[in-house]
């Protein structure tokens, strides 16, 4: 059914509709409308056979899934940002058990310095945790990941992130078509586990693996990810069959197919650039763009089939390595190293930077003749920058970056300016 | 719920099958192990009769009380007796002293005795051997040796120069402390198993009786019945009785001399039993006079306090030196480091009318003088470790042999003189059994013993004492009775508590069910000794590993 | 009838000759559950604990009665520490009933996972019972604890106590008593030690939340850890239970004295029992016979340097913190 809706209460409505069991709750911008709405639902009787429970932090919202997916129940929570971070532990637990926990992260950057916007910092920090990560471009296919989610989950055993843009996602309205529930029961079966905590076939989770075994673990682990490269396609297929509409899957192209430059990115922010690529190709440059989706696990031969033709690539991503650079890039060029393909990295968005139509022009014309820096900062002012470097080098001032920084560009700066 | 049956098994190695610590047998850390030990526990290693004390206690504990009997019978037949006359030296071993008071196992005994003859519990003998055993004494030796040999199957017969059975517990112990009729069931019982005594008759040569009666064997326990005497410069105005006259008349009921104000000179039991036989008879004063310091005296001490509190006037320290009329001059003595104290050359005196000699007592020797090989040495027949004498055949125990002269160790004696009878007439040797080790009360673990004060037997009120021979101390109740045995601590022998079975961290005893106590599983011991430490009787010893 | 004068002992009826974990003139019901010839060892052999742990024997005690007022219906999640590292190093396991082990500090949000799972589900007569540390309870793991407990979540926490985070090799935690030695409060300096703090008293703490039931118990009293067992699974909602259990290694005692330093501790009044039901005191076990409190110390390695020369105000002060329990919640019996 088609509604006019704000996106976290789609996500709420979708998450509804795959019958949770236990969903817990803690509030943290901007993902807490979706926890909101499931708390209203639950209560209003919405959902059926449901336990909502509000709990004391992030780590006792994971953890306390952990304890009701390993009791057989099908388990759901939502974070951002710090709370992420404040989850760690339990992230690395639930993956490591093969929990099929699903997960939204409205994506949001971590400090400090704090910060409440947008950019895939948290998601990026679980990268390494065995958790699948899945990036929604739009609210539409936020809802539609959300139900393949759970299904990819529980055939795994391996718990799910869906990922979504904060604020530029979750607190925009659109208009969405929120599937019926016997559509979603056609598509997703009750959860039976693989592993259950049940007096009737007692068992132990959770052991103490030692050098002897840990590296079989982490394999076995690892190759789940390698799995899921078969099954997401898969699933992707069964959705559509049944909704009507091509969601998720592993890799996404807009006109990249035969493109000699091509931009790949995750997430929302294709939105803006295809604009920006359809006005390029009318003015007659070769360029296309491409979207990951599962950004874990990577869809390496995805990646390298659909860029084979390509001549160069630019990596765009809302996050950063600090030290090293852009981790999408990274991740990109260890998948097409054999290829002779340039592959440009730019950093943007962070902290929720507004990324406009104007500079990303700006910035594939600069890639186009492979002048851009490595890394490239995108929209960086570049003079505030120097200044600060040139104040370190020159006085001691104590205080943090951010602090200083502020004193030239922000309400200080503003007030000596008057 | 099912799991998926789909999917794979469970994941590997993160998640374990219920049962499989077992494989790891953490036996192999230890360096001691805990072992079940039976170990003896005080009381039956004092009791002088050799009576399994705590295995009856046991049986009275659950209140099955002919079961308790029946194993006292085993060693001693005269229970009703003993309950009453016994010294009790088991409840001065009892490891239960050391926590609250001893176990009431005296008053326990006596309440299973006279259960018995309420009840009229038998004792059949053993299968007839055609072997014929002369006894000569009447007393508890006799009457004890008599019916362990039925109980063997030998034919017995007891001659007794008295008119009635019982030796020294008739003849030598006032009926205040033990009613007649009570004796007289005893015996009864034992002369019901076909047991002849043959009383009023005095055996003067031993060896024709037993030709005559072709007997197979002798055991001779005739007693001490010869006054010992002390000379007493006197001029014969009052009489000089000795103790043991005294209370033959008083059983007798011989017409009484003790009268007026009456000295008893003596420290033993004997001279209580005395002072307070004439309290009884109506004495205006009655007053014991000891040569030894109070703590050296050898009564036992209740025995004084119970005199005491009838009126009884003790002096001790004091010798007497002379009798002139009614005078009798004592010496003052003075307690040494010593026992016995030293003359002080200060003298005082005090008024009597009758003065009892209650110094001890010696054997009659001289129907032993015409049993060839029987020794005599100061005074007392001598028996080797089977209560043979020096004479073939012929046995001996009791007050005429060294012994500790009381009723229980004359019982004792009975009983093991009648083991080493019964082995010599099927011509063996009796070997007696191995003695384990035992146990003192820094072997047990007393916390888990309940706060129970030692009941407390009434005891008839003074008045009523000193007019009368009813009996003084009162029985236990059936309530009672359980109660106090449930005091036992069961020192040394496992009595399933389930103490050790609860406490091992590592779940390796294994419980075989009521009756059959428990086992280590070794496998999986640490050997951390907590089941030894918590054990409440001592039943676990902790030995240590070969390595 | 001559008159005979008194004194007949009245027969108590608990006066079957013992207090120990069974007893032969009993019946069955009246036995601890640890005595039953098929008890369910829900805590079996071949565990690495060291030897004389009071943990593994506190653990058996109270799941094993756990499994009995439950009929067998339990589901068990461990918080990381000596508990689940010698009951679950792969490839063996030492539980027999169904348990889980996610991290150090969240086994209290768990159990609440699980409760929920259940609740969901519809089978809420399988229970759900979170166990842990000291330290898993009282620091890391407290700000769980605190919102199992806010919510009410129909889980029983047990605290197993050693008094110090003994897994990583005796570090001090919040539960750890003044003076006490550990690897970071070592006998040294002016003050040889752990402070003698303001102090972290999770049962309490437990009973401000108001919680349905909370309890202390301890390894030598097993009856009375049983019964408040079995009393806390008559209830739902969060319960919570603190069990004393003493450490041979990281309390320096010897592995035979487990039950006995803790019979000492308890005598002495330095860890009073009591019950609490929805932030009220219902009850407490009364101290049998009193002792002071170094003959508990003189056992145990730890507060060996207490009673050097010098260090008197330390033993002062910890017979001051026994004197001010046994006030506190009336441990000694009015009539003796």
């Amino acid at each position: 059914m088609l509604k006019q809706v704000e996106g976290s209460h789609a996500v709420a409505e979708a998450v509804a509709l795959c019958r949770p069991e236990v969903i817990s709750a803690y509030p943290i911008t901007p993902q807490t409308h979706i926890v909101e709405d499931l708390g209203t639902m639950v209560k209003a009787g919405g959902i059926e056979n449901c336990q909502f429970m509000l709990v004391e932090s992030e780590f006792g919202a994971l953890s306390a899934c952990i304890g009701s997916s390993a009791a057989g129940a099908r388990s759901y929570t939502a974070t951002s940002s710090q709370g992420m971070l404040f989850m760690m532990e339990a992230v690395y637990n639930a993956s490591g058990m093969g929990l099929p926990i699903v997960m939204t992260v409205g994506n949001r950057a971590i400090g400090a310095p704090i910060n409440i916007w947008n950019d895939w910092g948290d998601s990026m920090s679980a990268r390494d945790s065995g958790w699948l990560q899945l990036f929604a471009e739009t609210n539409q296919e936020a809802v539609d990941v959300h139900i393949q989610a759970f299904k990819l989950a529980e055939e795994l055993s391996m718990p799910v992130m869906v990922c979504m843009d904060g604020f530029i996602l979750t607190h925009a309205y659109a208009r969405i078509d929120i599937p019926n529930q016997a559509q979603v029961d056609e598509f997703l079966p009750p959860f039976q586990p693989r592993q259950v905590l049940d007096p009737a076939a007692p068992l132990s989770m959770g052991a103490m693996v030692g050098p002897e075994a840990f590296t079989e673990v982490r394999y076995l682990a690892h190759h789940k990810q390698l799995e899921a490269l078969e099954l997401i396609p898969k699933q992707a297929a069964e959705f559509e069959a049944i909704f009507g509409r091509d969601s998720g899957g592993l890799v996404k192209s807009y006109e990249a197919e035969d493109a000699e430059t091509v931009v790949v990115t995750m997430g929302s922010v294709i939105g803006t650039m295809k604009e920006v690529l359809t006005g390029m190709r009318e003015d007659g440059i070769s360029i296309g763009g491409l979207t990951i989706r599962s950004f874990r696990p990577f869809p390496r031969e995805a990646l390298r089939e659909a860029l084979k033709h390509a001549k160069r690539v630019i990596v765009f991503e809302k996050s950063l390595a600090v030290g090293m650079g852009g981790i999408v890039a990274m991740n990109l060029r260890m998948a097409l190293q054999d290829f002779p393909i340039r592959v440009h990295s730019a950093i943007g968005g962070l902290g929720g930077r507004p990324i406009t139509r104007v500079n990303l022009r700006r910035m594939f014309e600069k890639g186009i003749q492979d002048q851009l820096e490595e890394p490239h900062f995108h929209d960086i002012n570049m003079d505030v920058v120097n200044r600060e470097i040139e104040r370190e080098q020159v006085e001691r001032r104590s205080g943090a970056i951010a602090e200083n920084i502020l004193h030239d560009v922000g309400v200080v700066a503003a007030a000596k300016a008057i | 719920m099912k799991p998926n049956s789909v999917l794979q098994s469970k994941p590997f190695a993160i998640t374990l099958d219920v049962g499989t610590s077992l494989l790891n047998k953490t036996g192999t850390w230890r360096t001691e192990r805990p072992v079940y030990q039976d170990r003896l526990p005080p009381c039956n290693h004092a009791c002088p009769a050799g009576e399994n004390i705590q295995a009856w206690l046991g049986h009275a504990e659950e209140g099955d009380y002919e079961a308790a009997w029946r194993q006292i019978m085993e060693d001693n037949p005269l229970p009703a007796t003993m309950g009453r006359v016994c010294y009790h030296p088991c409840e001065g071993a009892c490891n239960r002293a050391g926590l609250d008071e001893a176990v009431g196992i005296n008053s326990v005994e006596r309440f299973l005795g006279d259960q018995a003859l309420m009840h009229g519990w038998q004792i059949e003998p053993g299968t007839a051997t055609g072997k014929r055993v002369m006894i000569v004494g009447a007393g508890p030796a006799g009457l004890s040796a008599a019916f362990h040999l039925r109980r063997f199957g030998h034919e017995v017969t007891i001659f007794d120069a008295n008119p009635q059975a019982g030796g020294m517990i008739r003849y030598g112990i006032p009926k205040y402390r033990m009613p007649r009729e009570k004796l007289r069931a005893e015996v009864a019982r034992i002369e019901a198993m076909a047991v002849e005594i043959k009383l009023n008759t005095k055996i003067d040569d031993i060896l024709r009786t037993k030709q005559e009666g072709r007997f197979d064997a002798v055991f001779l326990c005739i007693g001490a019945q010869l006054p010992k005497h002390v000379e007493i410069g006197s001029d014969d105005e009052i009489p000089i009785l000795d103790a043991a006259a005294v209370l033959r008349d008083a059983e007798l009921d011989n017409p009484s001399k003790l009268k007026g104000h009456v000295v008893v000179y003596g420290g033993g039991n004997t001279a209580i039993d005395v002072a307070r036989t004439a309290i009884r008879m109506g004495a205006i004063s009655t007053t014991v006079i000891v040569f030894e310091a109070r703590e050296h005296m050898p009564a036992h001490s209740f025995e004084v306090e119970e005199a005491l509190e009838e009126g009884v006037v003790l002096t001790c320290l004091r010798s007497i030196k002379q009798v002139d009329c009614r005078s009798v001059t004592l010496e003052r003595m003075r307690a040494t480091n010593e026992r016995w104290p030293e003359s002080t050359g200060e003298f005082e005196s005090i008024e009597a009318d009758v003065i009892v000699q209650a110094i001890g007592q010696d054997i009659d020797g001289g129907v032993l003088r015409n049993v060839p090989g029987v020794e005599i040495k100061d005074g007392i027949a001598q028996v080797d470790g089977t209560m043979r004498t020096g004479a073939e055949e012929v046995f001996a125990g009791g007050d005429m042999v060294p012994s500790i002269r009381t009723v229980t160790a004359a019982i004792g004696h009975g009983k093991k003189a009648a083991r080493n009878i019964d082995a010599y007439l099927r011509g063996e040797n009796h070997a007696p059994p191995e003695k384990h080790e035992v146990v003192t009360f820094d072997m047990l673990n007393t916390w888990y013993y309940s706060d129970a004060p030692r009941t407390v037997r009434p005891m008839l009120d003074v008045v009523r004492r000193k007019t009368g021979f009813a009996e003084v101390v009162g029985d236990l109740d059936d309530h009672n009775a359980a109660f106090e045995a449930r005091r036992c601590m069961s020192c040394g022998n496992c009595f399933e508590c389930d103490n050790c079975y609860g406490v091992c961290p590592d779940n390796a005893i294994t419980k075989l069910g009521p009756g059959k106590r428990f086992t280590f599983k070794y496998d999986y011991c640490k050997g951390c000794s907590i089941c030894a430490t918590e054990c409440p009787c001592g039943a676990i010893k902790m030995v240590l590993e070969d390595i | 009838m001559t008159q005979i004068s008194e004194t007949k002992q009245k027969v108590k009826f608990y006066q079957t000759g013992t207090l120990t974990a069974g007893n032969r003139l009993l019946d069955e019901e009246h036995r601890s559950v640890q005595a039953t010839i098929d008890r369910s060892n829900s805590l079996d052999s071949g565990h690495r604990a060291c030897q004389g742990c009071g943990e593994a024997l506190g653990a058996r005690f109270a799941i094993d009665a756990a499994l009995r007022a439950t009929n067998n219906q339990l589901i068990a999640a461990n918080a990381t520490g000596c508990l689940e590292v010698f009951t679950t190093p792969y490839p063996e396991t030492a539980w027999s009933m169904p348990w889980i082990h996610s991290l150090f500090g969240n086994a209290a949000a768990v159990a609440a996972g699980i409760a929920a799972a259940r609740k969901a589900k519809g089978g809420e007569d399988v229970r759900v019972i979170a166990q842990g540390g000291d330290g898993g309870t009282t620091d890391i793991g407290f700000g769980c604890l605190s919102g199992m407990f806010d919510r009410n979540d129909d889980v029983l926490y047990i605290c197993y106590n050693n008094q110090a985070y003994m897994n990583t090799g005796v570090q001090r935690s919040s539960a750890t008593p003044g003076a006490a030695r550990t690897a970071t409060t070592m006998p040294v300096g002016p003050e040889p030690g752990n402070d003698f703090s303001t102090g972290k008293n999770v049962p309490l703490i437990a009973m401000a939340h108001q919680i349905p039931y909370v309890a202390t118990a301890s390894v030598h009293d097993l009856h009375d850890l049983e019964h408040k067992v079995l009393r806390a699974m008559s209830f739902h909602g969060a319960r919570y239970i603190e069990i004393f259990v003493p450490c041979p290694l990281g309390w320096g005692s010897k592995p035979g004295d487990t039950i006995k330093i803790a019979r000492l501790a308890i005598e002495s009044g330095m860890f009073p029992l009591i019950e609490a039901e929805d932030g009220e005191v219902t009850g407490v076990t009364k101290i049998r016979h009193q002792q002071p409190v170094s003959e508990y110390l003189k056992l145990q390695r730890r507060f060996a340097h207490v009673f050097k020369k010098g260090n008197e105000t330390q033993l002062e002060a910890l017979q001051g913190i026994a004197d001010r329990n046994i006030k506190r919640f009336n441990l000694l019996s009015s009539v003796e």
